[in-house]
């Protein structure tokens, strides 16, 4: 391992990351949800619930519940920020590297809690898929 | 700032610095020349050694200065294996040592050497029948911690000696937790190796010991100078030497007074946290733990999450949690004990020390509830109970 790899594998929190997991934005459980994503596993120890609401095709709220770290919590957070008011498809173009880019990054070990949250909006839309066609 | 994390390392006693520091300063002669001023160092370094010697009753020449904990178990085990290489190559060792013994055996095992990992049960203690079991005629070393780091498990070292004594085996355990908080007697105990460290003391951070029992033979893991009986080659660190030396001297006369302080405060926490958090789980035996350890699990929420909320308030702990350990697992130690990934994920390591007050206790007591409840209202687990 490079001795520059090495000091960023180290690396901390930003204080964005620390702000977003202080002070979480859109958390809780959502009433009548147009949408849930379940995403990770509690063995790896990180679960998010990404709940979406739904009009047209306009996400006009999401919210989450996660169980996991710090980055966990922070990126889950920041995904229902940046995908409030957004349409299905602009939303769907959210990466993980734009959620941590929100947070002014994460250390590497905690890049996959960015995918985590990226799955999560995926998959929540996925389920308002389902139930939409569903109910046609 | 309210320090709870004393198994990590602990701050210098103000006598020990006060005692370093002629030999930061003034005494900067290397003890290994042969000129008068040279010959304070040296006589520092014999009384250091003695001071170490009696905190755990041994005999001064058997206490072999590294430059900590790591260094000896390394020395203890690397050193033990390499000169018994032809006579034999299995070791045994348990599922929650330290790493430094981990991953010393690991690297053993590369170079072909066979490593029995023994289990423990649910409170993190040894079972001494599996310890018979797994004797061969090939053994040459069997390595068991005094007390475990993250739980504060003790094992019954006396009846591993037993145990090891009469099959002819030579017996390491690491005592860099218990040192200072159990009265060690390596005669008693009738040991061959013994691993500890200053830092944990209220000593300096970079200097610890290997006692090695007379009779007992080791390769050194240093080739150079003739220090230490040419067992462990390098200048030595004369100041972390003289501090390790005043803070086991200090923890001899405060032994028992410290237990019963300590004891009381940690009760105290563990108490208070039961009455005041549910669905939480205590690690480890009652009654088999260092008086100083609590850990806990806190079901539904994860261990770094809390650390961090803590530290926050200005709380130190620590976590066995994958993203505390630096890897996707949790600790080893929880794991090895049969405690769940998903419980496993939200420990909490409280571990105190002298300088702690009761009023950091209560502290503690007032924020934890809010810290968890918090972090509970995020977790979808907490919700599927209770919302």
């Amino acid at each position: 391992m490079l001795w520059k790899e090495w000091l960023v594998m180290s690396s901390v929190y930003t204080d964005k990351v620390l702000d977003y997991f202080r002070n979480p934005r859109n958390m809780g459980k959502m009433e009548n949800p147009n949408g849930v994503g379940k995403v990770g596993n509690a063995v790896c120890g990180d679960v998010m619930f990404i709940y979406v609401k739904i009009e047209g095709n306009v996400i006009t709220d999401c919210t989450f519940e996660t169980f996991g770290c710090v980055a966990a919590i922070a990126t889950s957070s920041a995904l229902t920020e940046m995908a409030k008011g957004r349409t299905l498809d602009d939303a769907l173009t959210i990466s993980n590297k734009d959620v941590a880019d929100k947070l002014d990054g994460l250390p590497p070990l905690k890049m996959h809690c960015s995918l985590l949250a990226e799955e999560g909006l995926k998959s929540a839309v996925e389920d308002y898929h389902k139930n939409n066609s569903q109910t046609k | 700032m309210i320090y709870l994390d004393y198994n990590a390392t602990t701050p210098i006693d103000k006598l020990v610095l006060e005692k370093m520091t002629p030999y930061l300063k003034d005494f900067y002669s290397n003890p290994s020349s042969v000129y008068r001023f040279a010959q304070e160092s040296k006589r520092a370094i014999e009384n250091a050694r003695s001071y170490v010697a009696d905190l755990i009753s041994a005999d001064p020449e058997e206490v072999i200065f590294t430059s900590g904990g790591t260094e000896a178990d390394n020395f203890a085990i690397k050193g033990r294996a390499f000169f018994y290489q032809d006579k034999g190559n299995h070791i045994i060792t348990s599922k929650i040592e330290h790493h430094a013994v981990l991953k010393s055996c690991e690297f053993l095992k590369k170079i072909g050497f066979e490593i029995t990992y023994l289990d423990v049960d649910k409170y993190g203690i040894i079972d001494l029948n599996q310890l018979e079991e797994s004797i061969r005629n090939d053994t040459v070393l069997v390595s068991i911690m005094y007390a475990n780091n993250e739980v504060g498990s003790i094992q019954p070292i006396k009846n591993i000696s037993k145990i090891c004594n009469k099959n002819g085996i030579i017996f390491h355990t690491d005592a860099v937790q218990a040192l200072g908080k159990i009265d060690i007697s390596v005669k008693d105990l009738n040991v061959d190796l013994l691993s500890i460290s200053s830092h944990k003391i209220y000593g300096p951070k970079g200097v610890g010991a290997l006692y090695v029992k007379k009779g007992v033979k080791l390769i050194p893991l240093h080739h150079g100078g003739g220090q230490e009986r040419n067992m462990r080659a390098g200048t030595e660190n004369v100041p972390g030497i003289v501090g390790f030396g005043e803070a086991c001297r200090i923890s001899k006369e405060e032994l028992k007074e410290q237990e019963k302080k300590i004891r009381l405060l940690r009760d105290k926490l563990e108490e208070g946290i039961k009455q005041k958090i549910p669905d939480i789980k205590v690690n480890g035996h009652h009654d088999k733990r260092l008086y100083n350890t609590l850990n806990i699990c806190f079901k539904y929420i994860e261990g770094e999450s809390i650390l961090i909320n803590l530290d926050f308030e200005g709380i130190c702990t620590s976590s066995g949690s994958a993203c505390t350990s630096g890897s996707l697992e949790p600790s080893h130690v929880l794991l090895s004990m049969g405690i769940p990934h998903e419980l496993s994920h939200g420990s909490l390591r409280f571990s105190l020390g002298k300088f702690n007050t009761m009023r950091d206790i209560d502290r503690v007591l007032e924020v934890l509830p809010l810290i968890i409840e918090k972090l509970r209202k995020i977790s979808p687990f907490w919700q599927k109970k209770y919302g």
